[in-house]
């Protein structure tokens, strides 16, 4: 595969000349114009929040076959791990330290800040002009969160659904029936699987359902589930507070009472993992698959359908290259690179990718070891399809620490659920018509 | 007349400055301006490093700060507009920012009285000539060379509903609180934590003071009939308030700059309830992106830390011995 090989035809000046204007025209949210020519080649550094030795040592076999093919460009590609936890605060203080990364993962929650913002260039031309890209293939409803007018901000290199990880051991000790019956004869509900971590909480002495990162703090993960009622966070265009309407009443108050009522979910400041077999069952996403073992017997299911159907909820993470950085355009050539056909499937062993050729059981199967086709298909490639994201805005931040700080009265036994979320829009309203 | 007044004066005074000092070898008062030269140059390049460091990253991150202050800085959009006072404006009328200086006021009143009252009493505890108490001060000291993180990584398992504390509690019969979940149990918790973090630096502090009374004067209490409270608050308190004077200094300005146990324990909540100025500081400055408004926060908090100090400084003559 050959991509557009840049012309060495100027000195290092004219470079910075046509590096500023292509960093002026990306502040208008125009794409790189043509990739730079510096005199030397360059380094690029790209920050990620995985610390895992095979995907960076995959990372960077992809980039070591870039920089082969590219010599004159391009001297090194550097992955830099920062942990998840805070790395989007590091990512911003790099920003404001006048030390960008070349490129860089944004978590989805985070995208229309990053794209409206201005912090990211138009990378779709040049993923549109690398010779073999088949750029037709990136699925739009990936693309959506990403994409501002007719640009491209991001390349949303992860795809990774929600579903239902079960402990059957847990399950059949408490005499419970097995999940993937209950998908099969459509009875696979929230009610159903409330009703069977509670159950099993009761018999084991652990927990029963958990979604996981939620802790009481992350509540915009709680997407798995009201999305069973429909319910959202704020309207789709971002302006109006939805948390008072009856979706979302009756999805939160079924939380409550899961919590407080069923004893099917842990209470706060209780810890549990799935994965270590303190709950018979979790909401997570699909790349959590790796941390599973044979110590218990388990299985993975779709999300439940809660009163308004089953609905698919996806994490995206995307990977955009950044308007402050040194070398915009050669970072987006490595991009264009990086996600081709080629390495996109490479790249699918860890993260669903958004192209729709590879969005099959048999390619991601050939990744995942650990999970049948049958469960890639109906988990995989069905969950991302016609799937809605996490919740996003623009003003995310300063939205997930009020919501965060209000929900909080909600996690208490006699809270009231009305209440607390007509005191969650009152708090959030202006943060919306701002 | 009154010229021959004024010099019998002055040969006074000669007369009276020959017979107080020695007479000075010759050629005495060139060697000590060289020796004056090669001091101030050997002087000033020992301390060169120490002000350079200072000047490079206290002065002028200090100026900078008040600079950023003045403007409107998003790093995402990559704006730096001059705003004037405006960041100063919006702090009168942001809530978040009074709740957070309540909170501090809180913090800091609670780790104070808390911190010291509790040093205070080991410090005397342990300065008795009694077996063990060398073990006790290596124990109340180890939290101080513990990392801070994992100190309080690891308070926050133990503060967990399912934790350590409330199972020793259960143990008792006691059925403790959800000590995160609730706003006084929280702030409370998290000043708890902080004081068993720092409480064995004040300690020795405490103990290297005590140990610094004078063994006489207590005997001679002790023969007049002066009781152990009596010395302890006539004599030991006296005697040992300046370094109470350096540990409220200290203690009150690390009250105001908590901030890693309150993201590990915390992260400001339930509600708001534990988010202190700095907290917020680092809500604005590294979650939203506001680095103008964060910066004009970072003044306050310094005019704040300054107003303290200055108060505690001037107020000691009042109370700390040999000050006045």
């Amino acid at each position: 595969m050959s991509y557009p090989q840049p012309r060495r035809r100027a000195p290092l000046a004219v470079g910075a000349g046509i590096a500023a204007v292509a960093l002026t025209l990306a502040g208008c949210s125009s794409g790189p114009a043509e990739t730079e020519t510096p005199d030397e080649p360059v380094e690029l550094r790209m920050t990620v929040w995985t610390a895992d030795e095979t995907q960076l040592a995959l990372f960077q076999e992809i980039a070591d076959a870039y920089v082969a093919e590219n010599s004159d460009l391009v001297s090194g590609v550097t992955f830099e791990p920062i942990p998840f936890d805070a790395y989007t605060t590091t990512l911003t203080t790099q920003l404001a330290g006048g030390n960008p990364p070349d490129l860089g993962w944004i978590l989805e929650s985070y995208a229309p800040e990053f794209v409206q913002s201005g912090a990211l260039i138009d990378i779709a031309p040049t993923l549109q002009e690398a010779e073999g890209y088949e750029y037709d293939d990136l699925l739009d409803s990936s693309l959506a969160l990403w994409q501002q007018d007719d640009g491209l901000f991001a390349y949303p290199f992860s795809n990774s659904p929600f579903a239902m990880f079960v402990n059957t051991d847990q399950l059949a000790a408490a005499g419970q029936p097995n999940p993937a019956e209950l998908v099969a004869s459509g009875d696979w509900t929230l009610d159903a699987a409330r009703d069977m971590s509670a159950a099993a909480a009761a018999a084991s002495g652990k927990q029963g359902l958990v979604v996981r990162d939620f802790d009481y703090k992350a509540w915009e993960v709680l997407a798995s589930v009201w999305n069973g009622w429909g319910a959202a966070p704020w309207s789709e265009d971002g302006t109006q507070c939805t948390f008072t309407e009856p979706e979302m009443v009756d999805a939160m108050t079924w939380i409550h009472d899961a919590i407080f009522t069923d004893a099917a979910m842990p209470e706060p400041g209780v810890t549990a993992d799935f994965f270590a077999g303190d709950a018979a069952m979790t909401i997570t996403q699909i790349s959590r698959a790796s941390a599973l073992d044979d110590s218990f017997a388990w299985d993975i299911v779709p999300l439940p359908a809660g009163p308004e159907g089953q609905q698919n909820v996806i994490g995206q993470a995307g990977i955009g290259v950044f308007a402050n950085a040194e070398h915009p355009t050669i970072a987006a050539d490595f991009l264009a690179y990086f996600t081709a056909p080629e390495n996109a499937e490479k790249l699918a062993t860890y993260f669903p990718p958004p192209r729709e050729s590879l969005l099959n059981a048999e390619t991601l199967g050939a990744a995942n070891p650990k999970l049948s086709e049958e469960q890639l298909q109906a988990v995989v490639v069905d969950g991302i399809q016609d799937a809605v994201t996490k919740p996003t805005h623009a003003n995310f931040a300063k939205l997930q620490d009020t919501v965060r700080a209000e929900l909080d009265a909600l996690w208490t036994a006699d809270a009231d659920v009305e209440a607390v979320l007509e005191d969650t829009c009152a708090a959030v309203s202006p943060l919306l018509e701002g | 007349m009154t010229t021959t007044a004024a010099s019998d004066a002055a040969e006074t005074t000669e007369r009276r400055g020959r017979a107080e000092r020695p007479p000075r070898p010759a050629g005495a008062h060139r060697r000590r301006a060289a020796a004056t030269r090669g001091d101030w140059i050997v002087g000033y390049t020992m301390v060169a490093p120490a002000v350079l460091g200072a000047l490079a990253f206290v002065i002028a991150p200090l100026f900078a700060v008040f600079w950023f202050s003045l403007h409107d800085w998003n790093v995402l959009a990559n704006t730096f507009v001059f705003s004037g006072t405006e960041n100063y404006e919006r702090m009168l009328s942001d809530q978040g920012l009074h709740d957070s200086l309540l909170a501090s006021l809180w913090f800091s009143i609670g780790l104070v009285v808390l911190n010291i009252t509790l040093a205070l009493f080991l410090a005397v505890l342990l300065n008795q000539k009694l077996p063990g108490t060398t073990t006790f001060r290596t124990f109340f000291f180890s939290p101080v060379v513990v990392s801070l993180v994992a100190w309080t990584i690891v308070w926050s398992f133990l503060l967990q509903a399912d934790g350590g504390i409330n199972g020793f509690l259960s143990l008792v019969g006691i059925d403790g609180p959800n000590w995160l979940r609730n706003d006084f149990t929280a702030m409370m918790s998290v000043i708890v934590v902080q004081v068993f973090k720092n409480v064995g630096m004040n300690m020795i502090l405490f103990l290297a003071a005590l140990q610094g009374v004078p063994e006489e004067i207590m005997e001679a209490a002790r023969i007049d009939g002066a009781g152990a409270w009596r010395r302890f608050r006539a004599i030991t308190l006296p005697m040992i308030s300046p370094t109470i004077l350096l540990v409220s200094i200290l203690t009150i300005v690390g009250s105001l700059e908590v901030f890693a146990q309150i993201a590990v324990l915390t992260g400001g909540g339930p509600g708001n309830s534990t988010t202190v100025l700095v907290y917020y500081l680092y809500q604005q400055a590294f979650r939203f992106n506001d680095f103008g408004y964060a910066s004009g926060i970072s003044v306050l908090l310094f005019i704040i830390v300054l107003i303290l100090t200055l108060i505690q400084w001037q107020t000691r003559k009042r109370w700390v011995f040999n000050e006045n």
